[in-house]
């Protein structure tokens, strides 16, 4: 479904990955986890096209998302939940996920979707009138991950979804992503929580310092020693 | 909120000129309507933080390509206007889309405003050979008296129901865009332009839509004042007090409410002219003075305006 080959990317002139390659298969829920700073808010940007590789090949079913800009790669159906969220803070809830259903395209099937999400989430539809802002991580979280499920995508991309939320909530959202997957999305979770999201990614892809270091089926990385080193440096 | 009160308010404004004629009260409302117009024009992109302060320079060039065709080329306001629309929007694609392009925001997109204000300043007072520099510029009279043709005409009531059509359209435009997609679209550019990106807007279409439909408008504006007043100068329609004039007056009304800058233009051409009577040539200037003082006040402690804070207060 999307495939990345050899790519090079980085901000002027330092650079922050080095000829990644990986591939996420229809249906998978796909992880890469690694250390602070390896790089992986860097590939979920270039995969959305925030970010231009300056080598290297990305494709989606057969679109080149290298001749792509940001908006027409939602179109092919990528959807993005940022790192920390971004969601529009002084617009309510409501008008955050109609900003998720923003493309044409989507705009027709919004009411659709908007009771898709609020079943999901049914704490967004009590929220919807709040200001994005003044919810709690745990609940923004939600907001950001129903706002790109509003372009109805076939890919999610969430970046760090578990980032500074309490144990409690980690789980919660963990639980949600799985029922995402289980209904027709395939995901790529980038996350630093690698226990965790090694129990509901399928293979994962261990990142360090721009480079794909280890990959394999998630049972095995769990104990695996290269995971251990990459997080420790032993 | 029914809609009586709005054609009610609309047909008592029509009517005003009939009833009420005295030429100076009406001249007021003339200019009040035009500026009105123009600020209406600014908040258009102002309110979704692309903070302009240079659109006296769009202002500036409706005014001059307006007058320049018709005294040197004969052609009638009626093509010269568009023209001149089509100048403003041309210079506003040629500032704005670099921008966009290469992500110059918040301050830095100021600065650019604000040298673009300058350079059509400069260039006006340059060519003083066709414009007549900073001496100021007049549309010749077509055969004396009024004519449809020329878009001249010596009766004030003929001005104040034009003026009152302009803004009128103008408000048209604020509602248009505040209930479209692109209200939305921008709304979130100004909050996280990489988060829009994300959710599939394209950020710098978006914003040059707004910004060219805001730089045609105050063209506009800048080419009714000239045939209205039939005397045009850098510092009256150009220069940067024009420009920092249209910021003050919709952060005064309020930046995002519908009629927030015409509020800022009634308050702000009123003071102008109380201060001209009281105190006359001694206070040259002074209007300036009081406005950047104010400003600092509202955004400190009114940043919605008046005209803002009063209906956010009635809403609760």
């Amino acid at each position: 479904m999307l495939e990345l080959t050899r790519v090079r990317a980085g901000y002027g002139s330092f650079q922050a990955l080095f000829d990644v390659s990986l591939e996420v298969r229809r249906g998978e829920a796909v992880g890469v986890i690694g250390p602070n700073g390896a790089g992986k808010t860097t590939l979920m940007r270039v995969i959305s096209g925030l970010i231009r590789p300056t080598a290297g090949s990305i494709v989606m079913e057969r679109v080149d998302l290298l001749a792509t800009p940001p908006h027409r790669i939602v179109e092919i159906g990528i959807a993005h939940v940022p790192e920390s969220r971004r969601l529009f803070p002084r617009m309510t809830v409501e008008d955050n996920l109609k900003m998720g259903g923003f493309l044409p395209a989507a705009r027709p099937k919004a009411r659709r979707r908007f009771d898709f999400v609020y079943e999901l989430f049914p704490l967004l539809r009590e929220r919807r009138r709040q200001l994005a802002g003044s919810m709690s991580g745990g609940e923004q979280q939600m907001c950001a991950i129903g706002r790109a499920l509003m372009s109805e995508p076939k890919l999610l991309l969430l970046d760090e979804p578990s980032a500074g939320l309490a144990p409690v909530v980690v789980d919660l959202v963990f639980a949600l992503v799985q029922r995402i997957r289980a209904g027709g999305v395939t995901v790529l979770i980038v996350e630093q929580n690698v226990q965790q999201v090694l129990r509901i990614v399928d293979r994962a892809y261990v990142l360090k310092a721009g480079s794909i270091r280890a990959a394999g089926a998630a049972a095995e990385l769990r104990d695996s020693a290269i995971i251990r080193e990459a997080y420790l440096g032993v | 909120m029914s809609r009586w009160p709005r054609w009610i308010a609309g047909a008592a404004l029509v009517a005003l000129p009939f009833v009420y004629h005295a030429p100076y009260p009406l001249h007021i409302a003339i200019l009040i309507l035009i500026w009105s117009f123009a600020y209406t024009s600014w908040s258009a992109m102002g309110r979704f933080g692309l903070t302009s302060l240079g659109h006296g320079g769009f202002m500036g060039t409706g005014a001059y390509v307006t007058a320049l065709l018709w005294n040197r080329g004969g052609v009638s306001p009626w093509l010269g206007i568009p023209v001149a629309l089509l100048a403003g929007a041309l210079l506003a694609v040629l500032v704005a889309y670099p921008c966009f392009r290469y992500r110059i925001t918040g301050h830095y997109f100021a600065l650019v405003t604000l040298a673009l204000g300058g350079i059509v300043l400069q260039v006006i007072t340059a060519t003083r050979d066709y414009t007549g520099g900073s001496l100021g510029y007049t549309p010749e009279r077509y055969q004396g008296g009024s004519s449809l043709y020329a878009l001249q005409f010596s009766g004030k009531t003929t001005w104040y129901l034009i003026a009152l059509a302009v803004w009128a359209a103008g408000l048209y435009v604020w509602y248009r865009v505040d209930g479209s997609m692109l209200r939305y679209a921008l709304e979130a550019i100004s909050e996280d332009e990489d988060a829009a990106a994300a959710t599939g807007v394209h950020v710098t279409a978006e914003k040059l839509k707004i910004t060219v439909v805001s730089a045609a408008m105050t063209a506009l504006a800048g080419a009714l004042y000239c045939q209205y007043q039939m005397f045009i100068s850098p510092d009256t329609v150009s220069g940067i007090s024009v420009s920092l004039q249209m910021v003050f007056a919709a952060v005064v009304g309020g930046l995002y409410v519908a009629l927030g800058p015409t509020v800022g233009a009634v308050i702000t051409i009123l003071m102008a002219e109380v201060l001209r009577i009281s105190v006359g040539t001694r206070a040259v200037g002074w209007d300036n003075l009081v406005y950047g003082a104010l400003l600092v006040v509202f955004i400190v402690f009114l940043p919605k305006g008046i005209l803002g804070t009063v209906l956010a207060h009635r809403q609760r």
